[in-house]
């Protein structure tokens, strides 16, 4: 059973004993979930299992019915949703779609923002024209513009080809370095885990399991929720940073194998 | 000739078109067309409301929007009719109820065309300060929650996660549709505000890549549109709302179609290219 969730001085959001209905649906049950700075925590569990009700309850779109959430005060949260399709009736440039992630921005922030998400060159192009790891990393710099404390990412992945979501990843790890970011995943994709996961929280309506990465993996609970396919493991993507990876993914500088970790080497799927 | 009836026509049809033009961006963004057409027709009803209780017919359509705007979030959540549905109940009920109550003001004194079609000739100084006030009030709301605005429309959710209180601006948002009808009813009749919310920002769409360059192009074509149809109606005597209306009508043919020609065009060009070198050959292995 999960422990009662203790909080510190880092402990950036603490959720205790979260409770959530739709109607007569009991869609999440004894959940308690903290995410301290600097700390990447992955919530992973099958379809219908409570995962983006959780993320809306942490971000207070919507109210527990029981249990309750304690935010640090003041706590800036950048978010990035499952799915922003926008509009193609309304125009938008890049660098207006940044302008508007808060009041009063300046021209050399946008160039900033972009530049740490390594796509400078995309700021005058139409976000109707960016491919899906193009526009995940707009995402993130526009969150970043709000100079977050806890970075929350729904799916974020999603879309992005398999080369770009290595990237994606990459680039996650290297924000959450550089700013001591508290970053809230969540993945539908049971077999790849970020390697700079701290915390796997494997949801099923109430916790099944929750720990490193490792460990959950070898938890008779979780082969136990994702069953047969779960045997071989929890596949946890890791590499050496040698290299860097360009937008498309594609590796940028010496040509080097990606260092499969002890729960498995990622294949990409076709 | 200009006559002063003709400047103040002119300047409250460009004053109406510069409102409703960024006001019209974000109908078409949220796609709210339907809904703004249901606020003009059912203003008929609060302008006959209005009359009989005694007081402004502008009080009386703000009245009604309200009215509206709240049945229409309040059976949102309902499931069993869709949003057109209700939306169409309301405008036509608001329209044939407004029509009804006309029928028992007595003195018969009451223009019903004039509010179907518009007057915009007959617009007075005072009306002229209503479109003024009323627009001026307009503008600057938009302006203080064009950010938030922007941002809800993008991403509800995500704009709700950055702090921005929803509920207060769609609130200034609603209201400002309410002005914006009530002022322009004078000059192109309920009937036919929402053409001009929502053309000229259609219009104006294929040349702008900002939402700030799309509302500049609608205003610079509604203002367009409004000249421009007041002119045809003062050459031909053709009804002024209505003429406005089509000049925006075809500002709008002519900006889609010219994209579409660039399209075309080229297709023509190459098709004769290849005309042109099949000849050629042609010709060639025919002389040998």
């Amino acid at each position: 059973m999960p422990a009662e969730a203790a909080r510190d001085s880092e402990t950036l959001v603490a959720a205790e004993h979260l409770e959530a209905r739709y109607g007569a649906t009991l869609a999440l049950t004894h959940v308690d979930l903290t995410v301290s700075a600097g700390e990447i925590v992955t919530l992973i569990g099958p379809n219908g299992a409570g995962k983006s009700t959780l993320v809306r309850i942490i971000l207070g779109l919507m109210e527990p019915s029981a249990g309750r959430v304690w935010r640090r005060p003041g706590l800036r949260i950048g978010y990035l949703p499952q799915r922003v399709a926008i509009d193609p009736v309304l125009p938008l440039t890049v660098r207006r779609f940044l302008g508007l992630a808060r009041p009063g921005v300046a021209e050399a922030e946008i160039r900033d923002a972009l530049n740490e998400v390594a796509a400078a060159e995309l700021i005058d192009h139409s976000v109707h024209d960016l491919s899906g790891g193009e526009f995940q990393r707009v995402l993130l710099a526009r969150a970043l513009m709000r100079r977050p404390q806890l970075l929350v990412l729904d799916e974020p992945v999603q879309g992005v080809d398999f080369g770009g979501q290595i990237a994606l990843y990459d680039l996650i790890g290297r924000l959450r370095r550089r700013h001591g970011l508290g970053v809230l995943m969540v993945s539908h994709d049971l077999h790849v885990v970020m390697a700079a996961t701290d915390r796997v929280v494997c949801l099923n309506r109430h916790v099944c399991c929750s720990g490193a990465p490792e460990a959950v993996s070898r938890n008779p609970a979780y082969t136990e929720l994702f069953g047969a396919a779960a045997a071989r493991g929890l596949a946890i993507y890791s590499h050496d940073h040698d290299h860097e990876h360009d937008l498309k993914g594609a590796v940028v500088h010496p040509v080097e194998g990606h260092g499969g970790a002890p729960g498995g080497k990622v294949e990409p799927r076709p | 000739m200009t006559e002063a009836f003709f400047l103040r026509a002119l300047l409250a049809g460009i004053g109406v078109a510069l409102v409703s033009a960024p006001l019209g961006c974000f109908v078409v963004w949220r796609r709210m067309a339907y809904f703004g057409a249901t606020l003009a027709h059912s203003a008929l009803l609060g302008i006959a409301l209005g009359i009989l209780a005694g007081i402004n017919p502008s009080l009386g359509i703000a009245a009604s929007s309200v009215a509206v705007a709240l049945v229409v979030v309040t059976f949102e959540r309902q499931r069993l009719i869709g949003r057109d549905t209700l939306l169409g109940i309301l405008a036509h009920a608001g329209l044939a109820i407004g029509l009804v109550a006309l029928s028992f003001i007595e003195g018969a004194r009451i223009d019903l065309m004039a509010y179907l079609f518009g007057d915009i000739l007959a617009v007075t100084p005072r009306d002229l300060a209503w479109i003024a006030g009323g627009g001026l009030a307009v503008l600057a709301t938009l302006a203080l929650i064009w950010r938030p605005l922007l941002a809800i429309t993008l991403h509800e959710e995500m704009a709700r996660a950055e702090g921005v209180r929803v509920v207060p601006v769609q609130l200034a948002f609603m209201l400002s549709l309410a002005v914006t009808i009530a002022i322009a009813m004078k000059v192109v009749g309920i009937l036919l505000i929402v053409s001009l919310l929502i053309i000229p920002a259609a219009a104006a769409r294929p040349f702008a890549r900002t939402p700030e360059q799309m509302a500049l192009g609608a205003a610079a074509i509604g203002a367009l549109s409004a000249t421009g149809g007041l002119a045809a109606s003062l050459a031909w005597d053709t009804p002024a709302g209505p003429s406005i209306v089509v000049v925006a009508t075809v500002l709008f043919a002519v900006a889609r179609w010219g994209r579409w020609c660039r399209g075309a065009w080229g297709e023509v060009f190459k098709l004769g290219r290849t005309l042109v070198r099949s000849v050629r050959v042609g010709t060639k292995s025919w002389r040998i």
